[in-house]
């Protein structure tokens, strides 16, 4: 089997597919946090500021969720071909609220009716939210398990999706992107906007706490096998405790007003949530509840290691090119917003 | 209806209309990048005037383009959970290629080249629009170079049977440069210039035709029209090269494309007709023995016909195949005459003369969209009933875990969000062209040559 660093290829491309994820949750997380928070701004030139400081690089954000659609399809086409058939009408949904975001930021601004812009405000604000809380279905119900036979084909019904646990995960997704977005938005913004949305970040803090805290409890309590790999492991402990202190964190840093340390703690959060799921997950990307022989692996359902070799090869040269570009475009437009003529 | 009819209907549907948007970025992307090449070699404000508003057009269209392609990418697992077991291997890293290196070039650049007109120098920007042209170009290599594979698949072996089986890659460039990629690579590119370079031509006419921003509009229309002199004469090169590759690799799917059903006899080349599928036979206008003659250089030289072939391994719906196919070739046909007379007419001075020249180009905008659409239903339902050809049969390749309730529910939804959404597109266009450029007093080219015109239109300050 080919390795490299002591690790083979199909765990090599399960970490290529989470970090791509991860990326995913950290960029797209705070551009869909502010959409949820939109309607929470009364004023015309709030909500177009808020519209505008994730303008130039929601585009680029939601890149990052194609990467990763193609990265499942490349490396694991088992996995990809079950999960997309199995979640066929979520992902449908998903996929209609998903065109719907992207129409109310592009056409929100053309028409100057305020009937128009309510319109696509509200719009704006529930698909955020939606897809923020649906995503976090998706990944509740991969924790879970889900019921699949021998040939990865779904034989669950549709209200399978709607458990309590996953609605949990994803309530806790939602406020996760909610905090995450607030921090975003309070380095973008100045004066009243900007007072009133330290104000957001305080209360979203809370949400994503009390979420995550309840989150955990029940995961501890009920679903035992998503913490078989830290009990066993018991360095692995840091990583929840990473994650309390980053926390914790963001809390002091956003009294300190260094904002930019809060987003960078915010995020530090999403990546450690994300390599807990990871950690506890692996070697399976898919649990049968039908039955721990028909789980789909990062082995049983990998692409072969010729192919895996060479898309561990464009990752290696195409992720830092992605990585420079984005810097470039996020250094672009750093500091606070200002409208001009080319604005939404 | 069964799932695998209503599977395909819909992936035709969310194919085709999200096939009206990335060949517009890219050919759109092309005429912007010879604006904005002409601002910075000339610093003339004309060219930043047009590159601006042709940019915000650009927005439009680019961000219906990324909507509707997510779908796609998430439509081969929902829909063909078989077909992405079976070709993941091969062609995943085609389809991660894509995103690493063109989509996420041309969407982190994209934000620049809307937002930072006053936030970067010139120069970046105009890097900044090269990069996002160069990125939707790349997007449609490693598209088209997945498809070509379906299409003449090479570089690979077969693992396992039955419903467990699978294409594994043997060697990456051999999948990469399969015999129709470079072919249908360019001819796809080709197809877009002519789409982009169109609608340019579309807006400017229209302008011209209401004497409005003259200068603005006869520049731009210039600039457009040069891109699709080229692209339109280059066309048929690429679209003959693709053709032989189908007379080569996919004898069939040749056959279905011109009706010729005798076994091993000289084909025929038809201008017009139809295939009368019950008698076997297609009646219409022909060059008799054209076929041949483009295939093989001889009138005489036989040719695979439809009967060669078992029923099942026939493409089932010819006359789809034999009209799409014919459309096509006549539009292509069209255009090349209509942008060699307009071309002529530049060169003595009376281009912007013929009123009703301007009327046909204004409405000339459906023509490459009408042929790009065309062409891929002649492609793919020619490939029929294969999904990969000689591989994998379509009926095949479904998700055996969804129902055909599952894909009612999606093709209404669907078609309920894509009705909107194109209502929106040509709102939202209509009004863009209405509003026109931003500062109609930068229209001026203050050449000396051009002031007196400048007056008898009455720009002077």
């Amino acid at each position: 089997m080919a390795t490299i660093f002591g690790l083979d290829y199909q765990t090599l491309w399960f970490l290529v597919i989470g970090g791509v994820f991860t990326g995913y949750a950290i960029l797209d997380g705070f551009d869909l946090g502010a959409g949820a928070l939109h309607l929470f701004f009364n004023k015309e030139t709030s909500r177009r500021i808020a519209l505008n400081a994730i303008g130039p690089v929601w585009d680029g954000n939601e890149v990052w969720l194609v990467i990763g659609g193609g990265a499942l399809f490349a490396g694991f086409p088992g996995v990809y071909a079950a999960v997309f058939s199995a979640f066929y009408v979520p992902f449908m949904l998903f996929l209609t609220v998903l065109i719907f975001r992207a129409i109310s930021i592009e056409f929100r601004s053309k028409e100057a009716m305020p009937w128009w812009r309510k319109m696509w405000d509200v719009c704006y604000c529930l698909s955020s939210a939606t897809i923020a809380f649906l995503l976090g279905v998706v990944l509740g119900n991969l924790l879970l398990g889900i019921p699949i036979d021998d040939k990865g084909n779904f034989t669950g019904t549709l209200a399978y999706f709607l458990n309590p646990y996953s609605v949990m995960v994803g309530i806790t997704t939602l406020a996760l992107f909610m905090m995450h977005g607030a921090i975003y938005l309070v380095m973008k913004t100045e004066d009243r906007l900007y007072a009133k949305l330290t104000v957001m970040v305080r209360n979203t803090t809370i949400f994503f706490s009390i979420s995550i805290l309840l989150l955990s409890f029940y995961t501890l309590l009920y679903i035992p096998h998503l913490s078989n790999a830290i009990r066993n492991n018991s360095w692995m402990f840091f990583i929840p405790v990473a994650m309390v202190f980053a926390i914790a964190n963001i809390t002091r840093m956003v009294a300190k007003r260094q904002y930019r340390f809060a987003f960078v703690s915010s995020s530090i959060t999403v990546s450690l949530l994300l390599i807990i799921v990871a950690v506890e997950l692996y070697p399976n990307m898919v649990i049968s509840t039908a039955s721990p022989a028909y789980n789909l692996t990062v082995y049983n359902s990998a692409s072969s290691e010729k192919s895996l070799g060479i898309m561990l090869l464009v990752a290696a040269i195409g992720v830092p090119l992605v990585i420079a570009y984005t810097t470039f475009v996020f250094w672009t437009f750093k500091g606070k917003v200002k409208l001009d003529e080319m604005s939404y | 209806m069964d799932v695998e009819i209503l599977s395909r209907i819909q992936f035709a549907f969310t194919i085709s209309f999200h096939y009206i948007y990335p060949p517009l970025s890219i050919g759109l992307g092309l005429v912007m990048v010879a604006m904005e090449g002409l601002y910075l070699k000339t610093g003339n404000k004309l060219y930043e005037n047009m590159t601006k508003f042709y940019t915000k057009i650009f927005a439009l269209i680019f961000g219906i383009g990324v909507a509707t392609g997510i779908v796609m990418e998430f439509e081969f697992g929902t829909n063909w959970a078989t077909y992405s077991k079976y070709v993941g291997d091969v062609f995943g890293s085609a389809l991660a290629a894509e995103g690493i290196f063109a989509f996420a070039l041309e969407s982190g650049f994209l934000g620049v080249l809307l937002f930072g007109w006053n936030k970067v120098s010139p120069r970046v920007h105009f890097f900044s629009t090269v990069m996002v042209t160069l990125g939707s170009m790349f997007s449609a290599i490693w598209i088209v170079v997945a498809n070509s594979w379906q299409q003449t698949p090479t570089g690979y072996k077969i693992e396992g049977e039955g419903l467990a089986a699978r294409a594994v890659i043997t060697d990456f460039w051999e999948m990469v440069f399969n015999p129709s990629s470079i072919q249908r690579v360019s001819h796809v590119w080709i197809g877009s210039f002519i789409a982009g370079a169109f609608l340019v031509l579309s807006i400017s006419a229209y302008y011209i035709l209401r004497k409005k921003h003259l200068p603005f509009a006869r520049s731009s229309f210039k600039i457009a029209l040069c891109v699709a002199t080229v692209s339109s004469l280059l066309q048929l090169v690429a679209g003959h090269a693709s053709a032989d590759v189908v007379a080569e690799h996919q004898p069939a799917k040749l056959a279905a494309l011109e009706g010729h059903f005798e076994k091993d006899k000289a084909a025929d080349m038809y201008l017009l007709g139809y295939i009368d599928t019950k008698n076997k036979k297609t009646v219409g206008l022909n060059i008799p023995g054209g076929l041949s003659f483009l295939t093989h250089g001889d009138f005489k030289a036989p040719v695979k016909g439809l009967n060669n072939f078992r029923q099942q391994d026939q493409p089932q719906a010819l006359n789809v195949v034999f009209q799409t196919y014919h459309l096509m070739i006549s539009i292509g046909m069209f255009m090349i005459a209509l942008t060699l007379f307009a071309c002529w007419h530049w060169y003595k001075d009376s281009l912007f003369e013929k009123k009703w020249l301007m009327h046909v180009f204004m409405w000339s905008v459906f023509l490459p969209q009408l042929a790009n659409q065309a062409g891929w239903f002649a492609a793919e339902t020619g490939r029929q009933p294969w999904v990969v050809y000689g591989l994998l049969r379509t009926s095949d390749a479904l998700s055996q875990a969804v129902k055909a309730e599952q894909v009612v529910f999606s093709l209404i939804l669907f078609s309920v969000v894509y009705t909107l959404l194109f209502a929106l597109f040509i709102y939202l266009l209509n009004k863009k062209i209405k509003h026109g450029p931003s500062h109609p007093e930068e229209d001026i080219d203050h050449s000396p040559q051009l002031k007196s015109m400048a007056n008898e239109l009455g720009y002077t300050k």
